[in-house]
């Protein structure tokens, strides 16, 4: 391969990576990522009886401080809504305030999700108590680790915004991430009802 | 500093281990000398090492493939001659401590790292060329996916050498896997190499999918999809399906076994059916993403050399996607023993024989392409008609063992293992080896050898049937797998029947060997000028052999299922365009294999509980995906000029050659 | 060449059928008890069924090929012939046939052979408890108030109801002779009716690999010729000098290979519920109690029919159509 030009964004009618076909690609990794989440909630359908002398969901379930988590995060989805239009727009400073405000709220459900689990363990109810605490925390937690890295992603992303301004090539990572942000909104509202409001009221 | 590893860790004391890492050792040393000797490291790492070339790809993974398959084997022929050895008591030279290695290692191999690197490099090479399309949608992944197939097969080779293999067959069924039952190193070995791997093989499929649906040529309907490409795209639906069911199985695994959870334990409520159920909800799809590309392989070979249109073609597409649907509601079929109830064991029977009838019609179109055809005997064709037999008498004790009543008393038996080595064998295999010799000369630009090829055939096939029919006896006997010795007369003929098969087969495997060398040394006389050896009918015999690195100068423009014969037929192949344009390409990147080998270090410390090490080739890891996602060094263009010296090449060699 | 291929199809016909024939050696097609016979016929009835399909494949596949050779010029040729709605017709519906009969086979011997159920034999069962230990196995017999180790002891012509646990990793009980084998999982017990129709000794073993000494997990099943030797042999245990207590089998548990014969006087009540029991009270819901106080639950039954796997299909059918 000799002769070789540099790409200045000359996107003609060429094959690879362009933006319709990375958004697809990554909408078919979260399929992949929601039957990972499928498996584990099977394993905790399975599992969530098993409580072995330990705790239920029912002893241990907060649902006021749950309800603000859910919050936190369901708003986070709105607000990364308005960075996605920003970005559509070329409004660099709207998305990346937007993007701020997204991750000040993703930060917040983490902080809290933490704060819960450390509380947990610390009353002895850790994930090696018993079945159900091991389901639960393995698919409260592997939730909690896909918004970590959303995080870290919004992070390096907001970077990104900032450095190279809004390229076609930036705007189609805003709106991977924008799919994978949902996603964990959806995932979470399965959660949220399958874990904590069906835990607590059995 | 090094966790729980130590130099007890080295298998000093156990002869076969240290002669075979020396000979490795030699080997691998001989290997690095040469590079060094002819100056290829810079070649190597540039055009091979970094490529994000599909058909580089494909090579490598073929390579890698093959390399495993001589560990495989090599494991094969030390088990079944474990079995003839150790008969009426005796113990046999290999101890149950590295038997069970040997068993849990071959499986993981054969399915893991032989046949699905051969399936994925095979499709790698083809299918973009078969729908004319430029590369895969995502070619920095497709390089990702490839070293992290490489980093899981390195990871099944180190534990050679530092520590153990598991020991729990390849199913790895807890609780015998879990932390009390099997507390050595190998577990965990076993968890990471299916771990990283399996991720690469998520990706793979989602490239492949993206690149099938976004990327074919012009005109190319869905339903005009060359039939591998058809096959290989169903097995990649299968692969993003049931992928995830395995990271999600071997992760809950790996928390029982590292942090004390109980997902799968005994106590405390854990439920071990769980996994069984988790690994056969993967397992079973596995065995058809294995089958479906060789069914495409075994069409288009029958095709091409029957001079003939497939057969049935959407017959063909419809079968193999009630198959891939349906093989996903037979998991428990693994598991009739377990004490389901009589309703749901029978349900899964049906289920399962009802695959026969989309399997069966296949059949039927393979036979019917040859109708009226004009079948050549070339390799490849040899392996079809072998597949044909050899898979049918698998699909007919497959279906028996479906029968939940028939199932009581065969399951666990060695009629199971000749059942599904006649069908992983004498279906996938059978038909990477026909799709390698058909493709061979696509790939390298020269032909495979057609007398050892055929030689290779007969020694597999008679060795097949030496090997595994006394095995079916064996299972009615009442032999029952993964044993290490027996003390039943009655058994002995057949195990020795059984090993005598197995060394027929390497005499194949040698043959294979001799085949690639003679081939190499005779390639001037073997080469492939036009690129289309057989007079095929896809789009990939259009190019030249090797393919020009960006496959198509133009985009082709297809109206036929068998896209290539129309265009010959209508007189518009090989026509040479009024001008050519720039094609854009992807730019090597060395991102890929960095990933993979920080990540082949982060088993290794993860399986030796080296936490520092752990957390910075994580780090690493992520650390290099960010900063190749910051790239924007990735890509350029191919001038006019430099295409067009390479197509008036390759239309030249094409008009001197249809003079001739 | 491709009177190879058809010596080689002949040949590996001709191994199989002379196992079939054979049968003089034990195993699953040297059957002794109904359940085996059943299963055995139910081999040969569904294979005869699919070679109907199998053979003729095999043979067209060999007769086109060589019929379709290239140097046969006097073979038709057709290079574009690719459908014939007749032939498609013909071949989804010849496979479609075979499997409804296999099918319908199938539902209704899956039900008659449910290792669950009693069977169909006017006999009072006889009770046996089985323990899968590492590497070794356990036979209590409850109503008799005995044990044994690696030697199960049978009336002929009475079945015999097996309940069946683990005390650690899975395996699975195995008599090919007397045909079905089932697993043996911790944390629960699973069900098994065998029986044997003729007076004999049967081997049996674990059918499910276990780790390092699983080829060694083995057993005789000795089927006596009549109750009257049963109750003999149940009398000359009955004198053994060792008693299967707690202590006892807390030695059993430990991992041991290719242990001999043991018998024993007596059992401690209620030891193969309390080996279920050991970890199926962590099963389902318990209250909340301290730590490190779990009691069994008494309300749970030990035997049940465990409906986690059937539970577990539910659940993974549901993902499956996700």
């Amino acid at each position: 391969m000799s002769t070789s030009v540099m790409n200045h964004d000359a996107h003609g009618h060429e094959h690879h990576d362009s933006g319709s076909t990375t958004l697809f690609g990554f909408w078919l990794y979260l399929m992949t990522d929601c039957l990972l989440f499928a498996s584990v909630f099977a394993t905790y359908a399975v599992l969530f009886m098993n409580t072995a002398g330990g705790p239920s969901g029912h002893d241990i379930f907060e649902l006021d401080y749950v309800l603000i988590e859910t919050f936190a995060l369901l708003f986070s989805s709105i607000t990364y809504g308005f960075a996605m239009i920003g970005a559509q727009r070329g409004n660099q400073r709207a998305t990346l305030l937007w993007l701020a405000v997204t991750f000040v709220l993703g930060a917040v459900f983490i902080g809290m999700e933490v704060n819960e689990f450390s509380h947990l363990i610390h009353e002895g109810f850790g994930p090696q108590r018993s079945a159900f605490l091991t389901a639960f925390f393995s698919l409260v937690g592997m939730h909690g680790l896909h918004v970590t890295a959303g995080l870290i992603w919004m992070a390096v992303l907001m970077l990104e915004v900032k450095k190279r301004g809004l390229k076609p090539r930036t705007v189609t990572r805003v709106g991977c991430l924008s799919l994978f942000w949902h996603f964990l909104d959806v995932v979470w509202i399965c959660v949220f009802t399958v874990v904590y409001l069906m835990g607590a009221v059995s | 500093m090094f966790g729980k590893l130590t130099l007890d860790a080295l298998p000093l004391h156990v002869p076969i281990v240290m002669g075979t890492l020396a000979v490795v050792a030699v080997l691998g040393l001989a290997l690095v000398i040469a590079i060094t000797k002819y100056g290829k490291w810079g070649y190597l790492w540039r055009e091979w090492i970094t490529s994000v070339d599909h058909k580089r790809l494909g090579v490598m993974y073929i390579i890698l493939a093959q390399v495993m398959m001589l560990r495989g084997f090599a494991d094969a022929i030390m088990m079944r001659t474990q079995l003839a050895v150790a008969t009426n008591g005796a113990e046999g030279y290999l101890p149950p401590e590295h038997y069970d290695q040997i068993f849990t290692a071959h499986g993981v191999i054969m399915i893991i790292f032989m046949a699905m690197p051969f399936m994925i490099g095979l499709m790698n090479i083809v299918l973009p060329l078969q729908i004319g399309a430029r590369d895969v949608a995502f070619p920095f992944l497709n390089n990702l996916s490839f070293w992290l197939a490489v980093a899981g097969a390195l990871l099944v080779n180190i534990s050679l050498a530092v520590g153990e293999f598991a020991k729990t067959g390849w199913v790895a069924y807890p609780p015998l896997s879990g932390i009390n039952y099997s507390p050595g190193s190998g577990v965990d070995y076993y968890i990471w190499a299916l771990q990283i791997s399996g991720i690469g093989t998520t990706l793979t499929g989602v490239n492949f999918i993206a690149t099938v649906l976004k990327m074919r040529a012009p005109g190319m309907k869905l339903m005009q999809m060359p039939i591998f490409t058809w096959a290989c795209t169903w097995a990649n639906i299968l692969i993003v399906a049931s992928f995830p069911i395995l990271t999600g199985a071997l992760a809950m695994l790996t928390l029982d076994r590292y942090l004390g959870f109980h997902f799968f334990t005994n106590d405390l409520g854990g439920n071990a059916m769980m996994y069984i159920n988790l690994f056969w909800a993967w397992g079973h799809p596995e065995v058809y993403i294995l089958v479906l590309p060789a069914f495409g392989i075994f069409s288009e070979v029958i095709s091409t050399f029957s001079g003939k249109r497939l057969f049935g073609y959407t017959s063909m597409v419809v079968a193999s996607g009630a198959i891939s649907i349906l093989g996903f509601i037979v998991w428990l079929h693994h598991f009739f023993t377990m004490g389901s109830s009589a309703d749901v064991n029978a349900f899964f029977g049906v289920t399962t024989m009802i695959i026969a009838v989309p399997t069966g019609v296949k059949l039927f179109n393979w036979l019917f392409t040859m109708y009226k055809g004009r079948v050549q005997f070339k390799p490849p064709v040899l392996w079809t008609l072998g597949f044909m037999v050899t898979f049918t008498i698998g699909g007919m004790t497959g279906v028996l063992l479906s029968v939940p009543g028939a199932d009581y008393v065969l399951h666990n038996s060695l009629f199971l293992i000749a059942h599904f080595h006649n069908t992983i064998l004498g279906g996938a295999v059978f038909g990477y080896m026909a799709g390698f010799a058909y493709w061979f000369p696509k790939a390298m630009g020269y032909k495979l050898d057609e007398k050892w090829g055929k030689r290779a055939f007969w020694f597999w096939q008679i060795g097949f049937y030496v090997a595994f029919m006394p095995l079916y006896v064996l299972g009615f006997l009442g032999m029952t797998r993964r044993m290490n010795h027996t003390d039943n007369p009655d058994w002995n003929m057949w195990l020795y029947i059984a090993c005598a098969g197995a060394f027929i087969i390497g005499l194949g495997v040698v043959s294979q060997l001799i085949q690639l060398y003679v081939s190499y040394r005779d390639r001037e006389k073997n080469r492939d000028v036009t690129g289309d050896p057989w007079n095929g009918h896809t789009l990939e015999w259009s190019t030249m052999s090797p393919p020009q690195f960006y496959n198509f100068a133009k985009d082709p423009v297809v109206s036929d299922i068998d896209a290539f014969t129309d265009m010959k037929e209508k007189g518009t192949a090989y026509q040479r365009p009024e001008k050519y344009e720039p094609i854009h390409m992807p730019c090597n990147t060395g991102a890929g294999f960095i990933m993979g080998m920080l990540l082949t270090v982060f088993g290794f410390a993860f399986v030796w509980h080296i936490w520092w090490l752990v957390v910075i080739t994580l780090l690493g890891t992520i650390a290099t995906f960010i900063k190749r996602c910051y790239d924007t060094d990735v890509d350029y263009y191919v001038q006019p000029d430099e295409i067009e010296n390479i197509e008036n090449a390759h239309l030249a060699a094409v008009q001197s050659t249809l003079k001739a | 060449m491709t009177d190879k291929k058809v010596s080689r199809v002949i040949t590996g016909l001709l191994i199989s059928g002379a196992a079939l024939l054979s049968g003089c050696s034990g195993g699953v097609l040297d059957p002794k008890g109904q359940v085996g016979v059943d299963e055995k016929n139910l081999i040969l009835i569904a294979t005869g069924l699919m070679l109907l399909v199998v053979i003729p494949v095999i043979v067209m596949t060999l007769v086109f090929a060589w019929k379709y050779r290239a140097s046969n010029s006097e073979a038709e040729y057709d290079p574009k012939w690719s459908h014939s709605g007749k032939i498609e017709l013909v071949v989804w519906t010849i496979p479609i046939i075979i499997v409804v009969i296999l099918g319908t086979i199938t539902w209704a011997t899956t039900h008659s052979l449910d290792p669950y159920q009693p069977l169909d034999h006017d006999s009072e069962p006889l009770q046996v408890e089985v323990v899968s230990l590492n590497w070794k196995w356990l036979f209590i017999y409850p109503e008799q108030n005995i044990a044994t180790v690696n030697e199960l002891v049978i009336p002929a012509h009475r079945q015999v109801a097996f309940k069946l646990t683990s005390e650690s990793v899975m395996n699975s009980f195995f008599i090919p002779q007397l045909g079905s084998q089932i697993y043996t999982m911790a944390a629960m017990a699973t069900r098994l009716h065998l029986i044997a129709d003729e007076p004999g000794s049967y081997d049996g073993f674990s059918a499910n690999y276990s780790g390092e000494g699983f080829s060694e997990m083995k057993f005789k099943t000795i089927a006596m010729a009549d109750e009257q030797s049963f109750d003999d042999w149940v009398a000359r245990v009955k004198e053994a000098d060792a008693a299967l207590t707690g202590s006892v089998y807390q030695q059993l548990t430990e991992p041991s290979e290719a242990d001999p014969v043991a018998y024993y006087s007596s059992v401690k009540p209620g030891l193969f519920d309390d080996i279920v029991m050991k970890y199926m009270r962590h099963h389902g819901h318990t209250p909340l109690t301290d730590q490190g106080d779990m009691q069994p639950m008494p309300a749970m039954p030990a035997e049940h029919r465990h409906e986690m796997p059937a539970h577990d299909d539910a659940e993974f059918m549901h993902e499956a159509e996700e």
